[in-house]
């Protein structure tokens, strides 16, 4: 799993049926990458509608949040809808979990994602990465430490 | 671990006796249904510790999935400046499959609202600041789903049944009382 202080790979998944969202172009942005294992866990519960809630609270620390699993761009499109989400769920479907490989979360045995978040800085860089157990929701409280340190970095010992 | 941020502090809707030396505090949303399911295993933990035990209430509503979920919260909220916090939120719980834009109204009426006041108290900005606020700090408190329990400042990561929170409050009791 990559670390903090490694340069986040590149990567251009579809993030609706037509279009493609690359990480280059979030560059000038803080982003919470958040890779998990498969849309259509149950509700109240679930890490995705958990996110969903507080895109706003990461918008103050000019954070972009994206998630990424395996699912394909069609089955996004309909979790989406069904979950009311605000933010971009890409598809990491063809060659099958190639971008969870460069980070390093790829979990061959189950042929998914693991639950991994990574934030990086707006020139790119990890800045924190946490890998949680597959069945624990790991909140977001790491998160927002982890953008704190980046808005307020003469503060980080 | 996660920590209750902040701790309990003035802006909380608390019950109990504020001397107890066990403080329970939830994180939930009045539309879901597993906060529906925690409701009366609440009252029973209460009952339970009633000597002990502080119970504190933050609101969490997840508003994408639960459309009425905010609006509960803020005429729980505006039941509390007319000190009826609690007895909207057991209502609101207790009636939880009717919720919908007309049901709120209903239930002030029948816990007793002065209407007209409640009417103006849930439009006030505040309000929705301070339910804002309490989503906010269960961000930071590394709520992961609703309901989300802290037990003294700790989160509770098991499951929410009546034997699995009483064992886990009678072993912060121990804790307590070996601490003195």
């Amino acid at each position: 799993m990559l670390n903090k202080n490694e340069v986040a790979p590149d990567f251009e998944l579809f993030a609706t049926p037509d279009q493609k969202l690359s990480l280059h172009e979030l560059r000038g942005k803080n982003v919470i990458l958040v890779f998990y294992p498969a849309d259509w866990s149950p509700v109240c519960g679930d890490q995705i509608t958990l996110y969903n809630e507080m895109l706003k609270y990461f918008k103050k620390y000019n954070a972009e949040l994206v998630g990424i699993s395996v699912d394909s761009k069609w089955c996004h499109t309909a979790f989406t809808r069904d979950r009311n989400l605000h933010f971009s769920l890409l598809a990491d479907f063809h060659p099958k979990g190639e971008v969870a490989k460069k980070y390093g979360v790829y979990n061959e045995k189950e042929g998914q994602c693991e639950r991994a978040l990574f934030v990086i800085n707006a020139e790119g860089n990890i800045t924190w990465s946490y890998l949680s157990p597959v069945a624990v929701n790991p909140g977001a409280d790491g998160i927002i430490e982890a953008l704190e340190d980046i808005k307020q970095p003469q503060l980080v010992k | 671990m996660a920590k209750l941020t902040p701790p309990l502090n003035k802006n909380d809707q608390v019950q109990g006796p504020p001397d107890g030396i066990i403080t329970l505090v939830e994180y939930g949303d009045y539309q879901c249904p597993h906060c529906g399911a925690a409701f009366p295993i609440v009252k029973q933990i209460q009952k339970a510790f009633v000597k002990n035990l502080r119970f504190a209430f933050r609101h969490f509503p997840l508003s994408n999935v639960h459309e009425y979920a905010f609006p509960a919260a803020i005429a729980a909220e505006a039941a509390g400046r007319q000190r009826k916090f609690w007895e909207m939120h057991d209502m609101i719980f207790e009636r939880q499959s009717l919720l919908n834009e007309y049901a709120l109204l209903e239930f002030a009426t029948e816990v007793g609202l002065k209407i007209p006041a409640f009417k103006i108290d849930v439009q006030d900005p505040k309000l929705s600041e301070k339910v804002e606020a309490d989503f906010e700090s269960g961000i930071r408190s590394g709520v992961n789903g609703t309901p989300s329990f802290f037990i003294n400042g700790d989160k509770h990561n098991g499951p929410f049944d009546y034997a699995t929170l009483a064992s886990a409050i009678e072993e912060r009791m121990r804790l307590a009382h070996v601490a003195r």
